[in-house]
Parts: C-alpha cells; structure tokens; sequence
C-alpha cells in the first residue's frame, strides 16, 4: 500500500492489525515449537496430567534421566524403530522423483508451450483433469496389476507412480513458465539452422532454471509428504516417512512408546523448515504462479 | 512445432500419464462393476460303515483356477454400487417406509456407511473453505500493514502449517488436544469440566479436524490474497481517498472486488483439496467420529482381504464429486482460452 495511506492509518486500527498478526504467528509456529521441544522430553512430561508446565521444564525427565531433555525417544525411533530406514527411503524416492519428472516434465511443457495446435489445449485440459483426481482412487486401479506382475513393495515402481501422478501439475507450472519464455529466442535459433531439440538444448535450458525450480520444489513436496502410495504400494521395509508415522500410531500407542512418533514427526518436519528458509521465494511465487494469472 | 517434434517431446510425459493415470481410472471403473468369484463348491458322498453321508466342500483347486482365470471376478452391473456400503438404496427404501418421522428416517440413513461419510466430507468441505478464506484474507490485510522487513518473517512462519503432510500437521494438534496435552488442558480449564475429552464427543472431533484444515489452508489463502494486494491499483485507491471513503468501504469497494478472481481461485482449489480429507482423520484417529469416501477406501484396501471392489465402487463415486467440483475449472479455463484465441 501507499506510503499516504500508511502514514494515515489511525493508531487503533495498527495495533488491532499488528495484534492479529501476532495471534496468527503464534497460532501457525507455537505447535511446532512446543512438539519440538517436548520431544526432548519424556510422555509424563509432554503428556503431563499433573501440571501442564511439567512439558516446559522437564521435571519427570530431571526424575528419569538426571537433565531435563533426552534424546531417548530419538533413539528409539531412529535406531530401535529403524525409522532411519524410512529416512533413506523418502530420501531416495524424492530424489528420483524429482529428477524424473522435471526431466520429463521439461521437456512436454516446452512442447506445449511452442506448439499452436488446438490439440495442446485439450492435453492441457485432460491434464488438469488428471490432477484433480486424488490419488488413492488410482490406487486402487494399481494394486492387482501390480500384484500379478510382482511389482508391488519396491521403491521403483511407487517412484514411477509418483512422477505420474505429478506430471499434470508439473506440466501446468512449467508450461505458463515456457510461455514466459520469447518464442523468439528458439525461433532465431531455429533459422540459424538448429533443430527444435538442439534449440531447446542450448538456447532454452540455460534460461530456463527458475522456473524448473520453483516446480522442482512442489515435486519434491509432493513426494515428501505423499502419504496414500508409499502406505499402500511399499511393504514395510521399504517405507517411506510419512506411511512410516502412520505405522508407528498402530504400534506405539499400544506399547505406550508415543515419544518414538513424535520424535519421529519432528524428523520429518524439520527439512521442511529448512526447505520453506531457503525456498521461501519460490515456494510462494510457485503458489500464486496459478492464480495471479488466471 | 512439427507434429512429429510434439511427438516426441511429449512422449514421455504423456505416456506417463497414459499409464498411470488413465488406465487406472478405466481400470477401477471395471473393476467396480465385478465381484470376487464365490468359492466353488462340490457336494461328495461318504460312504462309511454306517451308511452315505453327503458333505459339502470347497473345491479349492477349482476356486483357485477359476480365479486365475478371470481375476477380475464375475460381473455384477451396478450391484455393488447399490449394496449396503455404498448407495443402499434397499435400506433407505426400508427405512423410508419404516421410519415415524424424519428424524429417525436421517438417523438411519446416519448410520449407513456411504452418507455418513457423505455428511462429514460435505459439512468439513462447505465450513473449512468459506472460514478459511476469511482467514487467509484477514491475515493478508494485517500483514499488508507491517513494515517490510517483518513480512518476511511472517510469511516464513505462515508457510509451515501447509507445508507439512496433513497426517504429521494433524497428529501435532491431536498431541496438543489430547486431553493431558496443553491445549487440551486448556480447553478443559476453560469448560470447567475436568473429564471434557476432545476425542470422545463427535461435534468436538468435527471442529477439531475443521479447525484443523482451516489451519492447514489459511496460509495459501494468505499468500494467494497477498500478492493480489500487491498489484491493487493505487489510483482507485487514491480516488477512493479523496472521495472520503472510509477505511472499510475501501476495503469492501476497492480491495475486494480486485480480489474476488483469486477468492474464486482459492476457493475452487481448496473445495477439490477438501473434499479428499482422510488424513486428517487417520492422524486425528477420528475413524469412530468421522469418515470420509476416501477413508473408506483407504479401509477396504488395508485390510487383510482387500476389499478391491467395493473400493473401486467408492473411488469412481469420488471421481464424479470431484468431477462435479472441477466443472467450473474446466468451464473457466474453457473462457480463457477462448478469449485468448
């Protein structure tokens, strides 16, 4: 806004607006803060009957331990849960993920974005189409495929599922990116003799890195945080984070070993504070990329 | 582009989609109109010493090739579409004609699977969407105000609730309700009442999980709306100014007409999000409160027999809702090419 209108505001209306943004911080990071800082602690503290502070200075962990955080419930899902494993699997499929579907992605969205056919308009709408769908009613259409093809519970066949079910948005976010791009430039290129793949090759891939990624960046999320086909199509050693959570629910809550999970959700929470610190940009350009134009 | 040029190009991608995508659904449109085989069964006569007896077995060789055979099961129509755990239109019949009043006729038809999980999915779509809409531009007319270097900061944080996976975001918040968790002790302080269980009541798992996704999806709200305000005209807003408007009519005459493509836009996109809620459910473990279309799919598929038809019956009965939810996507993005052309 203006610097007029600012200077305008009237004192009240600055405090109530400052206020509420102090109440929505605290509403959007305080249950971070407090899991992270109550994994240090044992359940009677993070789940304290007694006292509610008992969670913020650690008494029964002083009582257990001799110092007011553990790392127990660390090592419990780390190495007595093997959630390492999960670790190395997610780690491992997000990579892979990603790669692929930017390479392929690429390469459809610069097609689409320099073909004048009306048959580009139609695989842009079968395309966003597909991504409405949510994955778990494809799900159901793979498990007996991949049954009788002894497919299913490998890492490769839910990184190939991944990169599918993420190639429509892919496709959307770096085919309005490519649009950005003058036709111009390959064009010239093109009359110099190149053909559309060295002209794509060398004119348009070293121009091309933001946008690729800026969606390099939701592939990854997608595939961070997918939940359905790791939980469904990976057996349990292949797991990734989050169906890995998820199996921890069924199991701990029974053995009274809670920490182990939230212990675990913190592990898988803080790359992503990470991601959003060094991303930031991207991340909010990529999520407005759809809207502002539209 | 040459057509053989977007050929190739688009290959891959398009295979990919191909195989994945749309073949599943073909696949589960199929497979939601077959039932698995009955066990073939074979009557054998023992004859002992004290006479014939006849026995029923199952001929498991028998069973067993058949269901080789012909894996998909033998083909129903729409039966399982109108069984008891999904449409039930013999039970809603029954009840219809059994029932006193409407109330007791809706709580039958409460109990049904299908619409429990149609009542929760629609109630949690048309409450979070509007609320967090109304969130998510309050915040951006708030953070719009601050000095530049604060926004940052902001934004950072704002970022975090929908970032996370919806299952490790909801079992943050479930921690915290928990009734010897700190919010739940609140809540508990607040009522007065030292036995309030958040989990235990239906209507509290209901705002628990709506409070939830609203938390999860304010923050797109936030920023879509916030580089909207962005781009808001200055000279409008100046005229506005001289003309005496108030800092409201501003709001209501200026701002949120220039917003209301992006409040269309988030809306859509959160109405299609919403309406696939289940994770929440699993990390609120909210199965007894609340179900979803999805929940029950995600339930016929991991248990020890996989219900694979009856979750292919509900998954192409979710594909029409949110066929139904993306028409005015489609409708939209239909205008602008034509405009564009």
């Amino acid at each position: 806004m203006s610097s007029v209108s600012a200077q305008r505001r009237p004192k009240g209306l600055r405090i109530a607006a400052n206020a509420f943004v102090v109440f929505w911080l605290i509403l959007a990071a305080f249950p971070f803060l407090w899991t992270l800082w109550g994994s240090f602690k044992v359940e009677l503290d993070f789940f304290s009957i007694a006292d509610w502070t008992n969670a913020l200075t650690g008494a029964n962990t002083e009582r257990a331990y001799g110092t007011t955080t553990t790392t127990t419930a660390y090592h419990g899902a780390w190495i007595e849960q093997e959630f390492w494993r999960a670790v190395i699997n997610t780690a491992v499929v997000c990579f892979c993920v990603v790669c692929l579907s930017l390479t392929m992605g690429t390469l459809g969205g610069y097609a689409l974005s320099r073909s004048n056919y009306r048959y580009t308009f139609w695989l842009l709408i079968a395309a966003l189409m597909f991504r409405a769908m949510p994955p778990i009613t494809l799900v159901s259409g793979y498990l007996l495929p991949f049954f009788q093809w002894n497919l299913w519970g490998y890492l490769p066949t839910t990184i190939v599922v991944l990169v599918a079910i993420n190639q429509p948005f892919t496709l959307w976010m770096l085919h309005s990116f490519f649009q950005k791009i003058p036709k111009e430039l390959d064009e010239s290129a093109k009359v110099d003799g190149c053909t559309q793949f060295q002209a794509f090759r060398h004119v348009i891939i070293p121009v091309m890195w933001p946008g690729v990624i800026t969606t390099g960046l939701f592939s990854f999320l997608l595939a961070y945080n997918d939940f359905v086909v790791g939980a469904l199509l990976l057996s349990e050693e292949n797991r990734t984070m989050v169906p890995a959570i998820a199996a921890f629910l069924g199991t701990t809550q029974t053995e009274g070993n809670v920490m182990f999970a939230v212990a675990a959700v913190v592990s898988a929470t803080a790359p992503l504070f990470v991601l959003v610190m060094f991303f930031q940009r991207q991340i909010v350009s990529g999520l407005t990329a759809g809207a502002v134009k539209g | 582009m040459k057509h053989k040029t977007f050929f190739w190009f688009f290959l891959p991608t398009g295979l990919a989609m191909l195989l994945f995508i749309a073949f599943p659904i073909v696949s589960v449109v199929i497979q939601s109109m077959y039932t698995p085989h009955d066990a073939v069964l074979i009557t054998v006569e023992n004859c002992g010493p004290f006479g014939c007896k006849q026995a029923t077995t199952i001929d498991q060789e028998a069973t067993a090739s058949l269901r080789a055979a012909e894996p998909l099961g033998k083909f129903v129509g729409t039966e399982i579409f109108t069984d008891r755990g999904h449409l039930a239109f013999g039970e809603i019949g029954a009840a219809w004609r059994g029932s006193e009043t409407m109330g007791v006729f809706f709580s039958s038809i409460y109990n049904l699977p299908f619409y429990r999980a149609m009542t929760f999915t629609l109630t949690f779509t048309f409450i979070s969407v509007p609320l967090l809409i109304i969130l998510g531009f309050i915040i951006a007319l708030a953070v719009n105000s601050l000095n530049r270097h604060l926004k940052g900061v902001v934004i950072f944080f704002s970022l975090l609730p929908m970032i996370v996976a919806p299952l490790v975001g909801s079992l943050v918040l479930y921690w915290m309700v928990d009734s010897r968790g700190v919010l739940g002790t609140f809540i508990q302080y607040l009522a007065n009442d030292p036995d309030l269980s958040m989990k235990a009541s239906t209507p509290l798992t209901w705002v628990m999980i709506i409070v939830y996704g609203i938390w999860h999806s304010a923050p797109f709200a936030f920023v879509v709306f916030y580089a909207g305000l962005q781009t808001l005209p200055q000279d409008q807003m100046e005229a506005a100014q001289i003309d005496g408007a108030s800092r409201w009519e501003q709001v209501r005459y200026v701002v949120i007409p220039h917003i209301m493509p992006l409040v269309t836009f988030v809306a859509l996109i959160q109405l299609m999000d919403k309406f696939r809620v289940f994770e929440e459910i699993i990390g609120f473990n909210a199965e007894a409160h609340a179900t979803s279309l999805s929940w029950m799919i995600l339930n016929d598929l991991s248990g020890e027999t996989q219900l694979l038809s009856s979750a292919a019956a509900t998954s192409v009965m979710t594909l029409v809702g949110v066929a139904i939810l993306l028409s005015p996507v489609l409708v939209r993005t239909w205008r602008d090419f034509q405009e564009k052309t």
